[in-house]
């Protein structure tokens, strides 16, 4: 089955390390935003962006709030890049248990960043708009989807399962849940 | 709840080793805003003038601005505040940087620190927990190193850390406090420091600032970044380039230092050097500089980039700003490179860069005519360059000579005596100023040499131009959209002012004018001390940012205290003249109201006792500079009146002479500094 060709909106944060002066401004108006009233308080620990910085090494990496991870990471590498040495969880989104990063200071809970989702829609994340210096920077881009990538997906995962469970365990579960759900 | 500030003090006891976390009356705050304006209360209630700066009674106050950790932009001012051990006076120094708002989200508006540890301590505040640690592991360490150090060992890599270095242990008199990317160098406040016992202050923070009408508030502060874009992209023309664009002065950013370098003094603030800046220097700076910047950085919530990290050879990064660029290379004959070198250990030392590089340079002088001797230096080496590292290293340890020169070359010409005095030629109220020797006596700035607190020129000045326009064009294209200015009066001087002729300097603009714009300069630069405002987008700028219309709506968006112009100019002079009331009981008078007596060539006695005379009036100050008690009544000071009766004070009300004519001569003028 060929699927449709169809485009969508991918949202992007372009982030040039080189552009950071290490102000804290995205710190500072991210966690203004999100305060309840808006704009009611800042606090940089709540925020949702935020400037993993060594002034000293000449370290400035703004870092977005992803997923929650449960776990840490069993191995942490090291990245080398411009011979300044950078930690692995210098450029890691997660909300995870071995750093203090993308947590709600008072119930530990995960903080992740939702570009500024608003109504009526900003333009762009207010971190963006604050960062004067142009190293956060916001773009659009219209991306082509396949639908045909989806059916492969579906297809190498049921295999999967087939050489796992046997392909008679599937069809059976596939009939009780069809089953399930007409009943 | 308590907006923009957090309502609370932190008072340590370093004698007893006693925290305490004391609730702040909101009553204060209304009438002394925050910042420097709180703390010249504070001082003025529990510092006596027989206090000196290294008695344990003396405070050493650390204060967050008002506004500070707001979201207002390059709100982040640290205001240092205590009894200077260099000139007995109130000394309030203050830096940029991330410390003050990382105070704010710890839950504290000030650290207070009285007595003295008997052994180097430093304190670490981490939101409720707030600790007196052993520092002995720290003797010795450099400021920065020891910033590192406590990161590292506590597992905080976001603690913002003020220390001092061994200047500041050694109680040089010239110590400063930093803060890796800014420093409060002025006062010797460093020295105080170090005296208590302190190492450095640790600061971690994750609670909230509070803002009392956020989109009111959000509004305000969107106003000021569309304004800092707008400056960005249209300088003011017809003025140098530091002054035309917003910012603390751009030094890191540029490397063409002609202006600097053919205008200020060399050496001992001696020589001026017109012909310097050849093709060859403009080639050899140009390299050093890009070779050493490794970024421009920023303060806390600031889109300015007035600072740099800066990496010379195998040496340690440290961080810059400002005219501690030039003031080692000038002082010592020499050339950029070896300014940004000196500057690193200077720096992990801990001293002013003003001071040093002249109480060195002073040192120097003193050898060549004589009044020093080779056997006052033993093994000093040969080039100049070498003996500025050598002399940096005596001093900050206190050994032999430098024992004397760590008193500033103040004290250190009365040590020696023998006519050293007048190598110490460039100071005001005992503390070195900017390198700068002058034609033309310039009124305006008369008055903001002789009767500024804050010793600094850079930190009074700002508003008005330095000097006239030439044309009538060029200053109707400079007032045109001049709307920071508070009375359209002030639009009219500057039409007025002539560079040469009957109306040009000294007699114009005229003594009653320069009140005016004096009075109005200083008021600006009080106003953002109390509020945590850096100067580099307000006072210190003809065209800021922030300026004496939208600033009483930031306080009462923000803090919700009601304001307006003449309720915030109102405050504004009752801390000022509360710092003054400190200083005059402790023995400051008119006669210590002096710029340096070189400072311009052609000098006017007359007119200088008639901008005096009218100055201290027009500030409700009595012929010795004495806050009168009509004016202490009117600021809601009358404590500070008994307090001057009680103490014999007399601060009656000066004779109400006549104001003479003086003709107007035609005088040529010279642009000031």
């Amino acid at each position: 089955m060929k699927g449709e060709k169809k485009t969508k909106i991918v949202k992007t944060i372009k982030i040039d390390v080189d552009k950071c002066n290490g102000c804290r401004a995205c710190e500072v108006i991210c966690s203004s935003f999100h305060s309840s009233p808006k704009y009611s308080s800042n606090n940089p620990s709540r925020s949702r962006i935020r400037i993993i910085h060594d002034p000293i090494a000449d370290i400035y990496v703004p870092v977005y709030a992803g997923e929650y991870a449960v776990a840490e990471c069993a191995g942490r590498d090291k990245y080398i890049i411009d011979g300044k040495e950078y930690d692995e969880c210098a450029f890691c989104r997660a909300s995870c248990p071995s750093r203090n990063l993308f947590k709600e200071p008072d119930s530990g809970l995960p903080l992740k960043c939702d570009m500024c989702e608003s109504d009526p829609t900003l333009d762009k994340p207010m971190c963006v708009k604050w960062c004067l210096n142009e190293a956060i920077v916001f773009e659009e881009r219209e991306v082509e989807v396949d639908d045909e990538v989806k059916q492969d997906e579906l297809e190498i995962g049921l295999e999967a399962l087939a050489t796992k469970f046997g392909l008679n365990k599937v069809n059976e579960l596939v009939a009780q849940m069809s089953a399930a759900k007409k009943g | 709840m308590r907006y923009a500030e957090t309502g609370f003090n932190l008072e340590i006891d370093l004698t007893r080793g006693s925290i305490e976390r004391v609730a702040t009356d909101p009553k204060d705050t209304e009438l002394y805003l925050g910042g420097l304006g709180t703390n010249a209360k504070i001082l003025w209630e529990r510092v006596s003038p027989e206090v000196d700066a290294f008695s344990p009674d003396n405070l050493l106050i650390f204060a967050a601005g008002l506004l500070a950790g707001t979201m207002a932009p390059g709100c982040n001012r640290t205001i240092v505040s205590t009894i200077s051990p260099l000139t007995n006076l109130m000394a309030f120094s203050m830096m940029g940087g991330f410390w003050a708002p990382e105070l704010k989200y710890a839950g504290y508006d000030k650290v207070i620190l009285r007595g003295k540890s008997p052994e180097l301590v430093y304190i670490y505040i981490n939101n409720d927990k707030v600790e007196i640690r052993n520092a002995s592991h720290l003797k010795g360490k450099g400021s920065i190193e020891t910033a590192e150090i406590l990161r590292n060992e506590l597992k905080e890599p976001k603690a913002q850390v003020a220390a001092i270095g061994m200047a500041g242990e050694n109680r040089v008199l010239f110590a400063s406090i930093e803060q890796g990317r800014s420093s409060a160098s002025r006062g010797g406040i460093g020295a105080v420091m170090g005296d208590k016992g302190v190492k450095a202050i640790v600061v971690r923070g994750t609670k909230d600032i509070n803002i009392v009408r956020p989109v009111e508030y959000l509004k305000l502060c969107n106003e000021i970044l569309e304004f800092i874009k707008f400056r960005e992209k249209n300088p003011i023309p017809g003025v140098i380039p530091i002054l035309g664009v917003l910012g603390s002065p751009q030094e890191m950013a540029i490397h063409d230092e002609k202006w600097h370098t053919e205008n200020f003094m060399w050496g001992n603030a001696r020589t001026r050097r017109k012909d310097f800046w050849t093709e060859d220097v403009d080639k050899s700076w140009l390299e050093t500089m890009e070779s050493s910047r490794k970024r421009l950085i920023s303060c806390y919530n600031c889109p300015m980039k007035c600072g740099a990290t800066i990496k010379v050879k195998d040496l340690p990064t440290y961080m810059m700003k400002c005219f501690s660029k030039l003031t080692y290379t000038m002082a010592a004959y020499s050339d950029l490179e070896f300014g940004l070198t000196i500057a690193q250990r200077a720096t992990e030392y801990g001293v002013d860069g003003y001071s040093a590089p002249q109480v060195m340079a002073f040192a120097l002088e003193l050898l060549e005519a004589g009044i020093l001797t080779e056997k006052d230096f033993p093994d000093l080496p040969s080039t100049n360059e070498e003996r500025f590292f050598y002399l940096l290293d005596k001093i900050v340890r206190r050994e032999g000579i430098g024992d004397i020169l760590a008193n500033g070359t103040h004290s250190a010409a009365e040590q020696i005596g023998n006519g050293a005095e007048a190598f110490a030629h460039n100071n005001i109220k005992k503390q070195e100023q900017l390198p700068l020797k002058l034609s033309m006596l310039n009124p305006i700035y008369y008055l903001m040499y002789a009767t500024g607190e804050k010793i600094s020129i850079t930190q009074i000045e700002g508003q008005f131009p330095q000097g006239p326009f030439a044309t009538i064009e060029e200053r109707e294209e400079f007032c045109k959209d001049w709307f920071q200015v508070p009375d359209d009066k002030f639009k009219q001087i500057l039409m007025e002012w002539e560079p040469r002729g009957e109306k040009s300097n000294p007699y114009f603009p005229t003594v009653d004018m320069c009140c005016d714009i004096v009075d109005w300069q200083e008021k600006m630069h009080y106003i953002d001390d109390a509020l945590g405002i850096c100067a580099g987008l307000s006072s210190f700028h003809m065209k800021a940012a922030y300026h004496i219309h939208n600033l009483p709506k930031f306080i009462s968006e923000g803090a919700g205290i009601e304001m307006d112009q003449h309720i915030l100019s109102k405050a504004a002079k009752r801390y000022r003249t509360l710092v003054r009331a400190i200083n005059i009981a402790r023995g400051m008078r008119r006669k210590d109201e002096k710029p340096p007596e070189d400072h311009w060539k052609k000098r006017f006695p007359e007119l200088e006792k008639e901008l005096l005379d009218a100055y201290y009036k027009f500030k409700g100050w009595n012929d010795e500079g004495i806050p009168t008690k009509e004016s202490l009544h009117d600021l809601g000071l009358d404590y500070v009146n008994e307090e001057f009766q009680r103490r014999g004070i007399n601060n009656e009300n000066s004779s109400d002479a006549p104001s003479k004519e003086i003709s107007n001569k035609t005088e040529g003028e010279k642009h000031e500094g």
